[in-house]
């Protein structure tokens, strides 16, 4: 199958002050919010089930039915929450989305507002990242400032308002629950399900948490229709994507696409692998998604194909390593991270990926033996599914895909009394005296 | 530290826990790695605290209940004193009527409020996997020799204060530094080596992807909520950003245009 890159959500990136309203109204901005103001909610409600749009942040549930279970006429406020919250490793696509086009998340929160029939969103942006905040920040003023917030939004009766919410350096907080606690005032840490947060969210008051490029995608689908927008990618994963390509390649970058391109294609794309040498491992959607291997080159990227190989669409960030990199290191990496960030309520993910990391610590200097691989892989057993949410599950993928895929270099590291990669080989300043 | 902590300067001092403020208890004084915290000997100015009361009458007009403002109420001390003071978190309690521990597991939990002064720049290193393979490790290992400190440490004229981070959301930059949470793309030993002594010298380079950088203080208050008026500096997008955009229009390749309007093409298509 031959594939076309269809540029949408990056398509003004690289216009003049792209951010600006005036940029953004040029490139035809806020024309799909007049459209879907004159419609009823309910028929915006429709028209976004009948696209077929999945969520953008990992989970590819479909987001008309996301909206359609927050209950109508229940007297209580309703809310949408967007969540910026892009921390998983490799996820490089909402950051600078919000850094070119910031106006595309607003007009895109405003229809998904209108449809829940939500009268406050908030925006909850990572710190980390000041300058797009700033853009944010900015476009929210600007949107009020043309009458896109505020009261009787353009005569139709229908009040919204936005507060930008500004986490403060923590990878839980992209978990549902665990962003509401924050935005609540709290700790981050995961609430039990039920209730989901369609019936008691934010302020135990339904909800809907969608990503970035999910609420992003709105206006181009209600500018487009349905026809228009399931025309790219595939029956069950319709529209466009994405796509992250990080480390080991040519052309690291943005590659938007239809979903069901693979790899190989994206790979083309992004001119190959670094001169000179071969893809060994990748990462379909992020560090939570198990690793593929060169066998997967032409695995479909869309919600159906990775799983059916044992591993996620996640958030196609596409982290790309070749053969100079040791997957040990590369996993010891990984599972420091997830101790890190594991918010430590539920006892599978504290102790496990802290005990993970003094394993993987042992392993890479050459204390490890044969029974630790054995461990590992008791250990994931033992977080996997019991965890109290994702970021324990998630935490498992890359240790036993690595141990599934490479467990001869596991074994070469207590072996050879260390790790049998130099360093060096992988940095993208190899060779250049730097 | 000046009483007011309007510029963040030096080390912390070696405190413990004796002197003038001795009858204070330290509230994050707890991990052994940062030793007693310098909280004590270091009150909020009547000034200071003034300005967060005034502010946080805004933070909280933006929620429908209180306690939301809390983490911008933390930022807003952190804009006052480079961290989150054990006075400050007195003081967030107070208007929120929260009680002080309510609001230090609060401080605690997230990591960029910082439990003692920051140096003027935060030089954070991507440390996180893709960028570490691809040249993060060595960056900061090259950083430390070079500034002479460890992770978490401040140069001891206050300049700069080293971290290694976690994925910045730039892994297509990558090795990424970030100084004040503004993007420093591509990075090498030698440009981090340059960009450190620039920050030291008072001759702050432009970040790659941002505005001119302000001082961790400043950009506490911006994380707040309160914008400084910066947002049209810099590109609208990287190199990186753009690479499948510009292949795209070099092939000729678009998305299906909309139905309904007369299909304007992309230029340069």
């Amino acid at each position: 199958m031959s594939f076309r890159l269809t540029p949408v959500l990056t398509a003004t990136w690289g216009t003049d002050r792209s951010w600006t309203i005036d940029a953004y109204h040029q490139a035809g901005g806020y024309q799909a919010l007049r459209k879907a103001l004159a419609m009823s909610p309910d028929a915006v409600l429709q028209l976004v089930k009948d696209s077929g749009l999945r969520g953008r942040g990992g989970a590819g549930f479909p987001t008309g039915m996301k909206w359609g279970f927050i209950p109508q006429g229940d007297g209580k406020p309703h809310y949408l929450v967007v969540n910026a919250d892009e921390s998983e490793p490799g996820t490089c696509k909402d950051i600078p989305l919000l850094m070119a086009t910031p106006h595309t998340l607003i007009e895109g929160a405003i229809i998904a507002s209108y449809a829940i029939r939500a009268h406050q969103a908030f925006i909850y942006i990572r710190g980390e990242v000041v300058h797009v905040i700033r853009r944010l920040l900015r476009a929210v003023e600007e949107a009020r400032a043309a009458g896109y917030l505020g009261r009787d939004i353009l005569g139709s009766g229908f009040d919204l308002d936005i507060t930008v919410h500004i986490g403060a350096g923590a990878y839980i907080c992209g978990e549902e629950t665990a962003l509401l606690e924050s935005l609540e005032g709290y700790r981050g840490q995961p609430r039990l399900r039920p209730p989901f947060p369609a019936t008691a969210g934010l302020y135990g008051c339904p909800t809907v948490i969608n990503n970035v490029e999910t609420i992003a995608s709105v206006p181009a689908i209600v500018r487009g229709g349905v026809e228009w927008y399931r025309s790219m990618g595939t029956e069950k994963s319709p529209g466009f994507k994405i796509f992250s390509l990080s480390g080991h390649v040519a052309r690291p970058g943005q590659y938007e696409a239809p979903l069901g391109i693979t790899l190989r294609e994206l790979l083309d794309a992004a001119g190959g692998m670094r001169e000179g040498h071969e893809l060994k491992f990748w990462t379909p959607g992020g560090s939570s998604t198990p690793l593929f291997t060169a066998e997967h080159l032409d695995v479909p990227l869309d919600f159906e194909g990775p799983p059916q190989h044992g591993s996620m669409l996640g958030t196609t960030a596409l982290q790309i390593f070749d053969e100079t990199t040791c997957v040990v290191r590369a996993v010891k990496r990984w599972c420091e991270f997830y101790a890190h960030e594991s918010c430590g309520k539920c006892t599978p993910c504290r102790e496990g990926t802290f005990w993970y990391a003094q394993i993987f610590d042992r392993l890479e200097k050459g204390l490890g033996t044969a029974e630790d691989i054995e461990t590992l892989l008791d250990l994931s057993d033992n977080i996997l599914g019991r965890a109290f949410c994702a970021l324990g599950d998630g935490a498992t993928s890359p240790v036993t895909s690595s141990i599934q895929y490479f467990r001869d270099e596991y074994i070469a590291h207590y072996e050879q009394g260390g790790c049998p990669f130099d360093p060096v080989a992988s940095t993208v300043f190899a060779g250049a005296g730097v | 530290m000046t009483a007011n902590g309007a510029t963040p300067g030096g080390v912390p001092p070696a405190h413990d826990g004796t002197g003038a403020a001795a009858h204070r208890t330290p509230l994050i004084a707890f991990d052994p790695r940062l030793g007693p915290a310098a909280a004590a000997a270091d009150p909020l100015s009547a000034d200071a605290q003034q300005r967060i009361r005034e502010r946080a009458a805004q933070v909280l007009a933006r929620y429908p209940r209180p306690r939301s403002a809390l983490m911008p109420l933390l930022y807003l001390v952190q804009a006052e004193q480079g961290y989150v003071s054990a006075d400050g978190i007195r003081l967030v309690a107070d208007i929120l009527g929260l009680t002080t521990a309510e609001v230090t597991a609060v401080a605690t939990f997230y990591t960029m409020y910082r439990r003692r002064p920051c140096g003027r720049y935060l030089v954070g290193v991507c440390t996180n996997t893709l960028c570490a393979i691809l040249g993060g490790d060595a960056i900061f290992d090259a950083l430390r020799e070079h500034l002479g400190i460890e992770n978490g440490e401040t140069t001891p004229d206050g300049a700069v204060t080293l971290e290694h981070i976690e994925c910045n959301a730039a892994c297509d930059y990558a090795p990424v530094v970030m100084v004040n949470w503004e993007f420093f793309d591509n990075q090498t030993p030698a440009s981090a080596r340059e960009l450190v002594d620039r920050l030291r010298a008072g001759d702050p380079p432009m970040p790659t992807r941002g505005a001119p950088l302000r001082t961790f203080t400043e950009i506490s208050q911006l994380l707040a909520g309160f914008p400084d008026d910066l947002a049209d500096a810099g590109p609208s997008a990287g190199p990186a950003s753009l690479a499948g955009l510009e292949l795209a229009r070099s092939r000729g390749e678009a998305a299906p245009p909309f139905p309904t309007e007369n299909a304007p093409r992309e230029e340069g298509a």
